[in-house]
């Protein structure tokens, strides 16, 4: 089984029914995979703020949600995570694209990258890093811990998690 | 007429559906005119409320109403192609246009210049945007109740405040009334 399958599997199994995106090069198989099954309602984004404000009220209307988004929309975020997901307490799984890490071929995307788990632990974001494949195994219960626990917490997956930039 | 106005007009309609209320002023208003359970009160997160309310009205059968003013649609103005692309017909954008920044002292946004947000909605794809006069607002809004289609109403009003204090409810308190009202 592929491992966007795998997560895909997770967020059906913790009854996850209502996913935004953003898209990243690194998250194409995942949202791939989140728009192919029937359990889940896909609605991209236009801006990450955007997404969690669909999040927010898809969770008051009894919807399970997520967002899966690139580590630049940290910058983009903090203010909605702060005002709307943390201070009305809400759960939101966010499955991150951790850009500039190792095999990064980009620089640009190290800027972001060296902030990224900063600004996380600054906003009291419980974290978690995808760095081999199988670090996955613990989504589920990720999971379950998001939605017990009513707060964001973040998924970070790297490029090695991802196998890498193929040729690049 | 102005934003306070027209909220005490269509209270009463307001009163039977869900409402998710824009940021500052709007949500001061709508809780000082009508304060229940179907309300939810925005009290930080310029730009959001259409978002909410449309993942609201994407997640159960009610008839959401979404509070908005030109100001924080054009923050969020990313909100009408994805409102445009995915219909929930039990969703109802209510554009409060007043032309300025209400909340922040009444500075000019540019939709009261050059930009008609009627046209971007449709220019985004939204099929039914309805442009009323203040004093149409209710009748209006009724019509797009009943009419059971997602609709964008951009209501064109004077720019003016009153005073009156801030909302004191706890967030999770709020949220957590307004969910059971959901759920009811």
């Amino acid at each position: 089984m592929s491992i966007s399958s795998k997560i895909v599997d997770d967020f059906v199994a913790n009854d996850v029914s209502f996913i935004t995106t953003v898209p990243c090069k690194q998250l194409a198989g995942v949202i791939d995979e989140v728009e192919a099954r029937p359990e889940i309602f896909h609605i991209p984004s236009n801006k990450e703020d955007e997404g969690m404000g669909l999040c927010a009220g898809a969770f008051m209307g009894g919807k399970r949600p997520a967002i899966i988004m690139q580590n630049t929309a940290i910058g983009v975020t903090i203010n909605t995570l702060a005002t709307l997901t943390q201070y009305y307490r809400m759960p939101l799984p966010m499955l991150i694209s951790y850009r500039g890490e190792l095999r990064e071929p980009v620089a640009c995307q190290v800027e972001m990258a060296v902030h990224t788990k900063a600004l996380l632990n600054q906003m009291n974001i419980p974290t978690y890093h995808f760095h081999k494949e199988a670090d996955a195994d613990e989504l589920d219960a990720i999971l379950k811990y998001t939605f017990m626990c009513n707060k964001p917490v973040a998924i970070l997956t790297d490029a090695s998690f991802w196998g890498g930039y193929g040729d690049q | 007429m102005i934003r306070s106005e027209i909220l005490r007009e269509i209270a009463p309609i307001l009163r039977d559906q869900l409402v998710v209320c824009n940021i500052g002023l709007p949500s001061q208003e709508l809780h000082m005119i009508d304060d229940n359970a179907k309300n939810f009160y925005m009290l930080g997160t310029m730009g959001l409320s259409s978002s909410i309310g449309l993942g609201l009205a994407l997640a159960q059968d009610k008839t959401v109403i979404s509070i908005d003013g030109d100001g924080s649609i054009l923050t969020n103005l990313g909100t009408l192609p994805t409102i445009a692309n995915n219909v929930a017909d039990n969703f109802i954008l209510l554009i409060v246009d007043n032309g300025s920044y209400g909340s922040t002292g009444d500075q000019p946004t540019y939709a009261g210049k050059k930009t008609k947000l009627e046209n971007v909605a449709k220019a985004c794809g939204c099929e039914n945007v309805v442009v009323c006069q203040d004093k149409d607002t209710g009748k209006v809004l009724q019509e797009a109740i009943d009419s059971k289609q997602m609709t964008i109403i951009v209501t064109k009003c004077d720019s003016g405040n009153i005073k009156l204090p801030v909302i004191t409810m706890d967030p999770v308190v709020i949220r957590d009334r307004f969910m059971k009202a959901v759920a009811s």
